[in-house]
């Protein structure tokens, strides 16, 4: 009772630990906020951490992985393992709620709602949609009359919008 | 053969595609039309360079079980010549022009898309999950590059006259794309690789479209070439690993 009790408290410390490791390349997301550490858990006396990366090439994971090991050395972890989970494949829905509000207060309009799930044909007609996609929020002044400057921002992970309104460039958190 | 070789060959296939593309779109780096289309470019190399990585992390412990030990990532990019690339032709093909370099992403693109969503259903679950995970960052590509395909063909005469010649110039790559092999029935026999000839009939009436919609003539030529995914290619793949492994090459070893 009490074993388990204190697994559990070790356990929240981890995540505490975890939600304090910043996203290299969004410093204002935790890894925990951007909703790749799928799983804290004891093996016997190994705590194991299962992270799934984002994008496939996305030059950040590693930095991310050596992140963990050192914020989970420092916190009173040394004996650990990190283990990388490929499915389910990682989507932006599990960004937390807060980890959307940060984005916002931060510049980059959050993801929207994730697209249809993957299809094993390819719908032509989605490859001719000329008009305004749907309408992203600008993170600074809330208008919606922005538009796609590129499909590819500073990083895979983001487009290029800019608002209509006030006029300023911003970055786009793709849903994926 | 046993099947762990036809098994490693298969991922070498799929491998060694994503990576010469990925070296093909990384030559642009500090060359594109405009800075977002350098920065696109790349950032889709680095999709592709991920899903090799992935790839060959894979094919590099299945050859494990049958070699005793298994090439590194490293190993199996920079240290294998021209005879041993098992990518299709159309992707080792230079730069070119824009048009150039988006119709044979387009060309490869829809059929990646295919091929992938096809290996989600693999009965070999590694091969499930990395294409699970691939085919949504194909996903984007595709839409991308039937994007500008439909921009560049329903442009300008001047942009519209080099994608009809892009397109028709590497028609003749396409065909290798879903003409199988022994290893390729064996491995789809056992449910493992997708029946490559399958994927033609949508890959055709995705093209078809995409082309029609950017007012370009689809290309009509029957002869297609061969040789890729066993291992001949064409000149250009040669001229490209001298730059893509000149580092590994003289310098054995060298880590940054």
């Amino acid at each position: 009772m009490s074993a388990a009790v204190d697994l559990e408290q070790r356990s929240t410390a981890v995540w505490r630990t975890l939600g304090r490791v910043p996203d290299p390349e969004i410093p204002v997301l935790s890894i925990v906020d951007l909703g790749i550490v799928r799983d804290v858990e004891w093996r016997g006396d190994e705590l194991v951490v299962t992270v799934t990366p984002t994008y496939s090439g996305c030059p950040a994971t590693e930095l991310i992985m050596a992140d963990v090991g050192r914020a989970l050395a420092a916190a009173g972890f040394p004996t650990h393992r990190l283990e990388i989970r490929l499915a389910p494949a990682w989507t932006t829905d599990w960004i937390t709620t807060e980890g959307r509000e940060r984005l916002t207060r931060y510049g980059i309009a959050p993801p929207g709602a994730n697209a249809a799930p993957a299809q094993s044909t390819i719908d032509a007609t989605a490859l001719f949609r000329r008009g305004p996609r749907a309408s992203v929020p600008c993170p600074r002044c809330g208008s919606t009359h922005t538009r796609e400057l590129s499909r590819f921002g500073s990083t895979p992970c983001k487009a290029q919008y800019r608002c209509d309104a006030c006029l300023e460039p911003f970055d786009y958190f793709k849903p994926h | 053969m046993t099947s762990d070789r036809l098994l490693f060959d298969y991922l070498l296939r799929l491998a060694d595609s994503d990576l010469v593309l990925a070296q093909r779109l990384g030559e642009w780096v500090g060359h594109g039309p405009v800075l977002e289309e350098d920065i696109a470019l790349t950032n889709i190399g680095l999709d592709l360079l991920g899903q090799a990585r992935l790839w060959f992390a894979y094919a590099s412990e299945v050859e494990a079980r049958f070699a005793g030990a298994g090439r590194s990532e490293d190993a199996l990019a920079f240290l294998r010549d021209s005879g041993g690339f098992r990518n299709l032709l159309l992707v080792e093909q230079p730069n070119g022009d824009y048009a150039v370099t988006m119709a044979r992403q387009f060309y490869f693109d829809v059929w990646h898309k295919l091929l992938l969503a096809a290996l989600t259903g693999s009965r070999d679950a590694r091969i499930a999950e990395v294409a699970a995970k691939a085919q949504k960052e194909v996903a984007y590509h595709v839409e991308r590059s039937a994007d500008w395909v439909i921009r560049l063909g329903d442009g300008t005469a001047e942009s519209h006259a080099r994608m009809q010649t892009a397109v028709d110039d590497l028609w003749t790559y396409t065909g290798e794309m879903f003409a199988s092999d022994e290893a390729d029935d064996v491995l789809a026999g056992e449910g493992i690789a997708s029946d490559l000839s399958a994927l033609a009939a949508p890959w055709r009436a995705t093209v078809e479209s995409v082309l029609t919609e950017a007012t370009l003539a689809v290309p009509t030529s029957l002869f297609m070439q061969r040789g890729g995914r066993r291992g001949v290619h064409t000149e250009h793949l040669g001229h490209m690993l001298t730059t893509m492994q000149h580092l590994q090459r003289s310098y054995p070893g060298a880590q940054w």
